[in-house]
């Protein structure tokens, strides 16, 4: 089950590419954070990361931080090891801190299931939106819904996004064996 | 013809895929069933060489051959569109394209 809306962030220290760790204390004096769970090798991620990349450039100096988490099994899926995350946060330009939640202890606590899923939070740590980043991962040009920027300008703006949830589209998170 | 339409479940948009062959095999007039195929299990995938979800056989070839090493798995495909985007889907052209090399084929 997901973080409900209105309900505060979870804490989390977790590596991130850089090779510090970063609490979400860090980002407490921003205006807004996302926490959005992405990974490697999943399509959908591929599909919306230059958006988000875009967004997250668009949106820093109105004092919005979004943090990628990888939660994948990379044990089973080696594309999504540490290593390799490394790597595509390089050749991407990553404008945000990618970090790995290798024991999946932070993806379990906002109840994500799915890669990319965004969970946006207000200055005070409050979820206001949850979901997908727009209503077309397959073509940019032809979004008709920006769920994600609608509601960063909301959420900066002090009110409810107009749709503060979504259905997350994407890869489920490949969780380790039990 | 023989087309095979492999998914996974976790993979949220094998019915879009689906449709999307349907489409574009009754436009190119070919008179051929679409068998579905789920996968289910690690095991299976291997039987198939199933890289990811979806993936589509024609005569039983990949439409796009993955590379030797891809690794089996239950997970979503990675398609490079035309012009260099990546997709969880073929394009249309792509599919057009695969149909019509095996019809000429045949």
């Amino acid at each position: 089950m997901a973080l409900a809306l209105g309900t505060s962030a979870v804490s989390f220290t977790l590596p991130g590419i850089d090779g510090s760790d970063h609490t979400l204390d860090d980002y407490s004096d921003k205006n807004a954070v996302a926490v959005i769970f992405s990974c490697n090798h999943c399509p959908y991620v591929l599909a919306w990361e230059d958006r988000l990349i875009a967004l997250q450039n668009e949106y820093a100096d109105k004092g919005v931080q979004f943090i990628a988490i990888s939660a994948n099994d990379a044990e089973k899926y080696p594309t999504d090891s540490f290593d390799n995350m490394k790597k595509h946060a390089a050749e991407k330009g990553f404008p945000f801190p990618y970090l790995y939640d290798e024991s999946q202890a932070t993806a379990k606590a906002y109840g994500a299931e799915r890669t990319p899923e965004v969970f946006l939070f207000d200055a005070d740590g409050n979820l206001t939106y949850h979901g997908a980043p727009d209503d077309n991962y397959e073509d940019a040009a032809a979004v008709q819904a920006q769920y994600f920027r609608d509601a960063l300008e909301a959420t900066l703006a002090g009110n409810a996004p107009a749709t503060a949830q979504t259905a997350p589209v994407g890869c489920t998170i490949k969780w380790k064996p039990a | 013809m023989q087309i095979q339409f492999l998914y996974f479940e976790g993979c949220p948009s094998h019915e879009k895929g689906l449709a999307r062959l349907k489409k574009v095999v009754a436009a190119e007039g070919i008179n051929a069933d679409i068998e579905v195929l789920e996968m289910v299990s690690d095991e299976q995938a291997a039987q198939w060489h199933f890289i990811g979800s979806p993936t589509i056989l024609i005569n039983g070839e990949d439409i796009i051959p993955p590379p030797a090493d891809a690794a089996p798995a239950l997970t979503c495909r990675v398609y490079q569109l035309e012009d260099g985007r990546f997709n969880p889907l073929p394009s249309e052209d792509m599919i057009r394209t695969a149909l019509q090399a095996h019809r000429i084929n045949e």
